[in-house]
């Protein structure tokens, strides 16, 4: 099971590497939400895997359960990750509907812009 | 601390809040608003001076406020002789100066500014003398650099004036970021960043192989603060400043900061070779040099600038000689240097205000227009010349003095030939001073007809006069202070006696020749300085112009290698560096046993495991087609929303899965207004590299999670586990931790949510009053559209669906405190459910019926999550204290009243707001694209195209 987070947490973060490393917008998004997804798994997976061992008390007796405390902050860094997303979107459609294009480098982007309004 | 401890900081302070003062007053006149500057000035000096009296019997006076200890970091301040000896200094000085410059100064200058910024440099420079923390010390220390940088430019219009400044600024700067690292090794050889201490630690900083970096870093600041060879060359440029800024900065406190500096430090570093070699030598060349070229300066200022020069090195070298009459002659010696050389610069002031010139070869003749200001002239030029029964004659004979004992390199004549001589140069520049401008006949072609300034402008300079009189006569006056700060120096007792006459003694002899050789080479002075000015000498500005411009190319070249504005590129130096860096600590320690055992793999993981690899795989490959690569974007949601399932995270499940729904939605909207392919641009070769480097990433993010998977902690969470049903009346420890133990943390968290909805919101309205408002106007996204928008089926299912979805939504809610569940997912899902209605129905359709503005929602969320914390503070509990009572209302089950609900219903309401604001700012923009209105929903009409309403937007 170790093995599967952990692999699943590398090959998360290589495509999302792979994808921010891209030239456009919407492949940086993409990318960016696979990172996010292989961060919450990582942190996540420092409280280290139980199963069937929620943290929800118990009323009958002793139990054990897993780590709650990395619950409790992947839970909101999977909210703030989304605000986050929503707002790189939205500079992203903005930077689109800007320039009339979505090439994240500046001197290429406006070149395409350029080129647009030639048109 | 003792009352005296407390006048300290007051007297701190004082200038720096004096500082606000002057830039209001300017408006109530010229006279009130130099008024108002020296009044903090005088109050600070009045309680110097009731402190002086201890002081001076030898007592330490400190005064301390921790702020960091465990950095070392205190504000702390201490007063004994030397520190004493300045700060009257600084005080004394810049009450003359506030009175000189408000006679100064023309009516177009801002003099409200210049006091400002006065003040800022007075408090800077008194808080070096008296601060005992050398850290806070530093921090004056730039801080002198920095206000000397507004007072050296302050005519602004003056190319001149701003480039001094800036070369005083770089050069002293520069000097001061060396000396952070000599005080820092400084501080850690002592184990004390406190001066006291580490004044006590000489012997062990010695003795440290880290003394001689220290000495070098310390004294590079030290050098460049003083102006000693090589670094003397900023201070004639920054003569570009008005002339009290010259007389307070360049004579009497900044570039003697350096000098301080040294004699602070003497206890410590002294009596080494290395300083006696480098102290001693920069100090006698720099005296010579500054000498030489002085006397051939035709501008006053630019004479007397490196006349002081040529003082400051006199003082370094007898810091230099690391003995203690040395030291006495040195603080004697910053007294009367003080005295004369303000004097002369505000007469150089007041000649360049009454003739308009200060060129020497322009002046002659000024005794008869302006006798007051012949007498103070030339009392004070003659102290400089080291003329008997002036001040400035018993310090240069106690330095002739030291300097005629003195042996460098085995040899018995360099030192006393070299001392002899730069006191020989400085008689000549010093009867220049007085001859060239005050002597000979009247001339009539003076830029401007001169005659004495008014009372005002010449009581200051007069003042200092008669100081350097009676100083020269009275020797014994100055025996109080003189041994306090060279008792402070030297670390030992002293009681000098200060008086004129010696006896025949070799100083005298030299002396001697000084004056004579002197007023031959004035009376050689014409031939000679043809001579001067035909020999090729290198042009200190022009080298570091040169040097500059240099320095900028270089970081220029650097910047643009890592900066080419390619977000692409940081992140790829990102990435690489941080896997680096990971190596390296791998490399270095390696890894422990592991301690935990493997899980098993039941083969529905196995699959589900396989299906993300897949996804991804196919996301990465497939991403120029962005609806597909969309889409497959979900599976890899969904699966791992399975996964936190599995291993005993039902809440993050539940989060995971709402927010993907959200997540997608909202891109699927966004992609909707962006091209639907990404085009192939990146080349083989960068693919290639690209693909390499995050296989690197994903390798060392693998490696790393299986490492420590593998290996237990110590985790504080058996606290949260053990306290979570007693202390925050919930068994489901997760939402307990958010809404209670870390509730402060989900507070800040959902207002950056809020903050995150807001921007888009505004980002939206900017975006539609921009070019891109008319590009969608113009761009036709009608051939994408549906005919059937809103589909029967589906407004029916939604409807349906809603009171269902909104009673999931609040079980989800009230639960949450005992079962997975809570305000964040209850949010979520609450927000798919309205989303469901927007798609189905219609925008339009749906916002009729929306009863509160999200902004409202996200802002009442935030202050019903504040006031809950608060209201734990009326009960007299910390911020967000939760409490609790268990109800009983049949029928239904007994349930639970938390202040933590509460709290939860903030998170709650500000989740929904902040969704429901990205995507309502989302769908704005396509009613701007042209996207049909539909008040009635299940617009569906075969048979005629989709109605455009006018006026709509």
């Amino acid at each position: 099971m170790e093995l599967i987070v952990a692999s699943t947490v590398g090959v998360l973060t290589a495509g999302g590497v792979y994808l921010m490393l891209r030239l456009r917008t919407f492949a940086v998004i993409l990318g960016l939400a696979l990172l996010s997804y292989a961060v919450n798994v990582f942190l996540f997976a420092s409280g280290r895997l139980a199963i069937d061992q929620s943290p929800i008390l118990s009323k009958y007796g002793d139990a054990t359960y897993t780590d709650p405390l990395p619950q409790a902050l992947v839970l909101t860094a999977i909210v703030i990750s989304f605000g986050m997303t929503a707002v790189l979107v939205m500079i992203g459609l903005g930077a689109y509907l800007e320039a009339g294009s979505d090439r994240i480098d500046i001197d290429a982007a406006s070149e395409d812009a350029a080129a647009e309004d030639a048109r | 601390m003792s009352l005296g401890g407390h006048l300290l900081f007051v007297i701190a302070l004082l200038p720096f809040l004096g500082a606000l003062v002057p830039g209001l007053m300017i408006r109530a006149g010229r006279t009130v608003c130099a008024i108002s500057t020296a009044v903090p000035t005088f109050v600070a000096l009045t309680m110097l001076l009731t402190l002086a009296p201890a002081v001076l019997r030898g007592e330490v006076i400190q005064g301390e406020i921790e702020w960091l200890p465990q950095l070392g970091l205190s504000v702390s301040f201490f007063l004994d002789g030397l520190g004493l000896l300045f700060a009257c200094m600084i005080l004394g000085v810049g009450l003359l100066i506030t009175l000189y410059a408000r006679f100064y100064l023309s009516g177009e200058d801002p003099m409200g500014q210049f006091y400002t910024y006065l003040l800022l440099f007075q408090g800077a420079m008194l808080g070096i003398v008296i601060s005992d923390n050398i850290l806070l010390l530093l921090i004056f220390w730039e801080l002198t650099s920095l206000s000397s940088f507004l007072l050296i430019g302050y005519w602004k219009h003056l190319p001149e004036g701003r480039q001094g400044a800036r070369m005083a600024l770089t050069v002293t700067g520069g000097g001061g970021l060396a000396m952070i690292g000599g005080m820092l090794i400084l501080g850690n050889i002592a184990g004390s960043y406190n001066l006291t201490d580490i004044l006590q630690a000489g012997e062990a900083i010695r003795a440290s192989e880290w003394y001689l970096p220290a000495l070098i870093l310390i004294l590079l600041g030290a050098f460049t603060k003083s102006a000693q060879f090589p670094f003397h060359f900023w201070l004639p440029h920054a003569m570009a400043a008005p002339t009290p800024v010259s007389a307070y900065l360049h004579s009497a406190t900044m570039v003697k900061a350096g000098v301080f500096l040294m004699a602070r430090m003497w206890p410590v570093l002294s009596g080494t070779d290395a300083w006696f070699y480098i102290v001693a030598t920069t100090g006698l060349v720099t005296m010579v040099l500054g000498a030489l070229i002085a006397l051939f300066k035709d501008d006053l200022k630019a004479l007397l600038a490196f006349s002081t020069v040529s003082h400051l090195g006199l003082l370094t070298m007898l810091l230099g000689f690391g003995t203690e009459a040395a030291a006495v002659a040195a603080v004697f010696h910053i007294i009367n240097h003080l005295t004369f050389k303000a004097a002369l610069f505000m007469t150089a002031g007041i000649v360049d205000h009454e003739t308009h010139t200060r060129d020497i070869k322009r002046l002659g003749g000024l005794r008869h227009l302006m006798p007051v200001t012949f007498v103070i002239g030339t009392v004070a030029a003659l102290s400089m010349a080291g003329i008997p029964l002036f001040n400035g004659f018993l310090s240069k004979e106690m330095m002739l003095e030291e300097a005629s004992h003195t042996t460098w390199l085995d040899s018995h004549y360099v030192v006393p030939v070299l001392a002899t001589l730069g006191a020989l140069l400085s008689v000549a520049y010093s009867f220049r001073f007085i001859a060239h401008v005050f002597l000979g006949p009247v001339r009539d072609d003076y830029p401007h007809k001169p005659h004495d300034p008014p009372f005002g402008m010449w009581a200051a300079p007069a003042l200092l006069a008669v100081l350097v009189v009676v100083i020269g006569l009275a020797p014994f006056l100055a025996d109080g202070i003189v041994a306090a700060a060279a008792s402070a120096v030297t670390g030992a007792e002293l009681e000098p006696h200060l008086k004129i006459w010696h006896g025949v003694t070799p100083a005298l002899y030299m002396s001697g020749i000084a004056v004579l050789g002197g007023l031959a080479l004035l009376a050689l002075h014409r031939p000679l300085d043809r001579a001067w000015l035909a020999a090729p000498r290198p042009e200190a500005k022009a080298i570091f112009d040169a040097l500059v411009a240099g320095a900028v190319t270089l970081t220029r070249r650097i910047t643009e290698l890592g900066h080419n504005g390619a977000i692409s590129r940081y992140l790829a130096i990102f990435t690489v560096t941080a896997v680096g860096l990971g190596w390296i600590a791998y490399a270095g320690a390696g890894l422990s046993e592991p301690t935990r055992g493997l899980l098993p793999v039941p083969p529905v993981i196995a699959v589900g495991w396989i299906m993300l690899v897949v996804a991804t795989g196919f996301v990465v490959l497939q991403h120029r087609q962005r609806f597909l690569a969309l889409t497959v974007l979900g599976v890899i949601g969904l699966s791992i929303s399975a996964g936190f399932a599995y291993l005993s995270a039902p809440d993050l499940a539940l989060t995971q899965i709402s927010v993907e729904t959200v997540t997608i939605m909202l891109l699927l909207l966004a992609l909707h207004y962006m091209p639907q392919t990404t085009p192939v641009e990146s080349s083989t070769v960068r693919r290639v590299r690209d693909g390499a480097i995050a296989g690197a990433a994903g390798l060392g993010v693998a490696g790393l999670a299986y490492a420590f998977l593998r290996r237990d902690i110590d985790t504080i969470s058996d606290f949260h586990i053990a306290n979570s049903y007693e202390g925050g009346g919930g068994t489901n420890v997760v939402n307990v931790i958010l809404v209670d133990f870390r509730g402060y943390d989900t507070y800040g968290e959902i207002i950056v949510l809020g903050i995150a909805g807001f921007v888009i919101y505004a980002l939206m309205h900017a975006l539609l009053d921009g070019p891109a408002g008319r590009r969608l106007k113009n761009t036709d996204y009608s051939r994408n559209r549906s005919r059937d928008r809103h589909p029967l089926m589906m407004v029916v299912v939604t409807r349906v669906l809603m009171p269902i979805a909104v009673v999931v939504g609040l079980y989800i809610f009230l639960r949450g405190h005992n079962e997975p569940g809570g305000g964040f997912v209850a949010g979520l899902v609450i927000s798919i459910a309205l989303l469901m209605q927007y798609m189905a129905s219609g925008f339009a359709w749906t916002q009729e019926r929306k009863k509160i503005e999200y902004h409202t929602m996200i802002g009442l969320g935030v202050v019903i999550a504040g006031l809950t914390g608060v209201g734990s503070w009326l009960a007299g509990r910390p911020f967000l204290t939760s409490s609790y009572t268990y109800v009983h209302l049949p029928p239904i089950e007994e349930f639970e009243l938390a202040t933590a609900a509460l709290f939860d219903l903030g998170v709650f309401l500000t989740v929904l707001g902040a969704v429901m604001l990205m995507l309502y700012s989302l769908s704005r923009i396509a009613r701007f694209a042209g996207e049909t209105l539909n008040p009635d929903p299940m617009d569906f009409d075969p048979r005629q195209p989709a109605v455009q309403p006018q006026g709509e937007r």
